[in-house]
């Protein structure tokens, strides 16, 4: 039996429908770059949408993503999370298990085959954490294209080890020391790039943000997450969830969890911003709950930025969060109701990493275990009877050095 | 009616038989006071019109010369307000040279478009440039700007082909902005050459004068251009001496305005050496 597939349709709140033919959700979207990137940026929509409807090419990216990648990848009934919190069942869908260990690969598969389509020879990226660099650097070596990560001169020094991971897969890391040498500036600076190497480059972004059509693309190639989880939880419970709920940063994890269930509105859907020391510190990482609507990296958005529309850095526990701004769709559902967003602190983020460690025996990425810390709200969403979904979306291998060091360990 | 200031100033240059010299600078680069100037003194070292950046953040389009002007702005407390101000003092002593904005979109967000095209109107602002702002998405604020008498300045670019170009050049007035390079500011250099096709090209599809700008650094490079458009811009190397003077504790104003001095004089000159 196949799950219902939801209904796509001209009805005024068909939410999938979205982005329309200029690239917005709503006010939110659009295709604000460099003129000279603009032509390019067009070329790159009419090519995406040409392989989005062509089976050979999906049929490609779907081998790949079963044999490469290894998907699916398990929905999994959380059994001790869901007696500790004495409520609705809680499933966790285990991105954490592709390889590279987070749903980036998803996307960067999706983005390359695309790229080769296009006759691009150079791959460029930008990465805060380095999950999206090393997963990027992944897919450039097993095709064999040059690649250049963009990586904040501060993330290189706080994630040695993927910095080293790329390395070894044949990438160049470039430090970015401009502005505040962090994942916004890395970003900043492989649009500079791309803008210098229009002919032969093509840049793979990690987030569900970016001009047009990088926002509808990426959640399109993360849509596979959402999709397994319907077809999976039918087959397991013969229903859909209650709640769905997933960590935000840019937010491609999210929305590939969140767009299949857009259209099914008793469906509750949740993302979870980081939101650092706390709201009231500004030392935060929450664009929806503490930013504004503003211009960045080729899209409008919720951003965090001072009352001058200069923008501000984010701060999180998580590198992968610490992102000022958040993918325009977020943007857009949030302002018309369809998800509520909520945040999550540093130490709430660190609690649930270690709860999830202790009763899953699944030590899940910082960033996942914002949407962990927030299972309490979502269970009491679900009601006693029902289920909730959380996109486990990495692993957290890569966070323990962090972590010891919040909880005073030397290791 | 403020547009007619640059058409005035082309119509001058035109008249004159070369072409124009065009001055960026950072609004509040090193500091508020030292930035107004530099701006005051710019007309009497030959710049003919004056481009003003107002620092962001985030300028996804510029070479490490003027970021740093950006983040030397902002680090001085630098605002967009403040450099409105900075713009009506400038035209207290100065009625005729046309100045320019240019920078980003989101502070202008910030402000509100209508709002802020009446207050840069009311400061004497004659155009605008945002990078980041494409004819697609330019439709809001062109409207606001319409309705103020502030020319929004396109640019093209070399990835801008003929099928583009119209898109590009809709909606403009004062003059078409040609990015000599496809790259960022201050880093590649413009060849005079490459060049000349593709200012032709954009003046039959404006019918409005064409500055080139973008990796135009030494007097020599300013020269060869001026041969060919009607305007030359140069910013990264008059930003770069406001550096050069900090670090060498000279006296920044003579350092840049000495500068553009030496541009302006072989912008003046090329045609003549040419013909």
């Amino acid at each position: 039996m196949n799950a219902p597939t939801s209904s796509i349709g001209a009805r005024p709140n068909d939410y999938t429908a979205y982005p329309d033919a200029n690239g917005r959700f709503g006010d939110y979207g659009g295709r604000y770059v460099a003129e000279t990137l603009m032509p390019l940026v067009l070329d790159l929509g009419e090519a995406y949408a040409a392989a989005k409807v062509d089976p050979e090419f999906q049929a490609e990216l779907s081998g790949y993503l079963k044999h490469y990648v290894g998907r699916p990848s398990p929905l999994y009934f959380a059994e001790r999370l869901t007696q500790h919190y004495g409520g609705a069942k809680i499933y966790l869908k285990r991105e954490e298990l592709n390889h590279t260990g987070a749903h980036k690969i998803n996307n960067c598969m999706g983005q390359i085959l695309l790229a080769m389509r296009m006759g691009k020879t150079r791959i460029i990226a930008e990465t805060g954490a380095g999950q999206h660099g090393v997963a990027t650097a992944t897919v450039c070596a097993r095709f064999g294209l040059p690649c250049v990560v963009y990586m904040g001169a501060v993330d290189v020094e706080r994630q040695k080890p993927n910095v080293f991971r790329m390395n070894l897969l044949g990438a160049e890391v470039r430090p970015v020391t401009s502005g505040s040498a962090t994942l916004k500036d890395a970003m900043n600076e492989a649009l500079r790039d791309w803008v210098t190497n229009v002919h032969d480059t093509f840049y793979i972004i990690g987030s569900a943000a970016g001009p047009h059509p990088y926002p509808a693309m990426v959640r399109d190639f993360q849509a596979v997450i959402g999709n397994e989880t319907r077809q999976q939880l039918w087959e397991l419970e013969g229903r859909l969830p209650d709640v769905v709920v997933a960590c935000v940063g840019g937010g491609s994890n999210a929305i590939g969890l969140f767009h299949p269930f857009l259209n099914d509105e008793h469906v509750k859907i949740v993302g979870v911003e980081a939101s650092g020391d706390g709201m009231s510190t500004h030392r935060h990482a929450a664009a929806i709950n503490g930013g504004r609507p503003g211009v960045l990296h080729g899209n409008k958005t919720y951003l965090i930025q001072d009352p001058e529309g200069q923008i501000e850095e984010a701060h999180s526990i998580s590198a992968g969060l610490d992102y000022p701004g958040i993918g325009p769709e977020h943007s857009w559902l949030h302002d018309v109701g369809r998800a509520q967003y909520l945040t999550c602190t540093d130490k709430e983020a660190l609690a649930a990493f270690q709860l999830c460690a202790e009763l899953e025996g699944i030590i899940p990425a910082l960033e996942s275990s914002h949407a962990l810390a927030r299972l309490p709200e979502c269970v009491d969403m679900a009601g006693k009877d029902g289920i909730v979904v959380l996109n486990l979306s990495g692993r957290g291998d890569k966070d323990v050095a962090t972590v010891a060091e919040h909880l005073g360990r030397t290791i | 009616m403020t547009v007619s200031r640059i058409d005035r100033r082309f119509a001058a240059l035109k008249a004159e038989g070369r072409a124009g010299f065009v001055a960026y600078v950072m609004a509040g680069d090193p500091d508020k006071a030292t930035a107004l100037k530099i701006l005051q003194g710019l007309p009497a070292a030959g710049a003919d019109i004056i481009e003003l950046g107002f620092p962001f953040s985030d300028p996804m389009a510029e070479g490490p010369p003027i970021q740093r002007a950006a983040q030397r702005a902002l680090a001085k407390g630098m605002t967009l307000k403040a450099t409105l101000e900075t713009v009506a003092a400038f035209r207290k002593g100065d009625a005729d040279t046309p100045l320019i904005l240019m920078g980003y979109l989101n502070p202008l967000v910030t402000w509100g478009f209508e709002a802020f095209a009446q207050d840069a109107a009311a400061a004497g602002v004659d155009g605008l440039i945002i990078v980041d702002c494409p004819p697609e998405e330019a439709d809001p604020l062109a409207d606001a700007l319409d309705a103020a008498g502030i020319a929004l300045i396109r640019l093209a670019t070399p990835t801008t082909d003929d099928k583009r170009l119209p898109v590009v050049v809709r909606r403009t007035s004062g003059f078409v902005y040609y990015v000599s390079v496809a790259g960022v500011t201050g880093v590649k250099e413009a060849d005079a050459a490459a060049v000349a096709p593709n200012v032709e090209r954009v003046r039959k599809a404006s019918g409005l004068p064409v500055a080139v700008g973008f990796g135009i650094k030494t007097p020599e490079r300013a020269a060869a251009v001026a041969e060919v458009a009607d305007a030359v811009v140069v910013g990264s190397a008059l930003v770069d001496e406001v550096a050069a003077a900090g670090e060498l504790n000279e006296d920044v104003t003579a350092r840049v305005l000495s500068k553009a001095e030496s541009l302006a004089k072989a912008v003046r000159l090329a045609r003549r050496v040419a013909v």
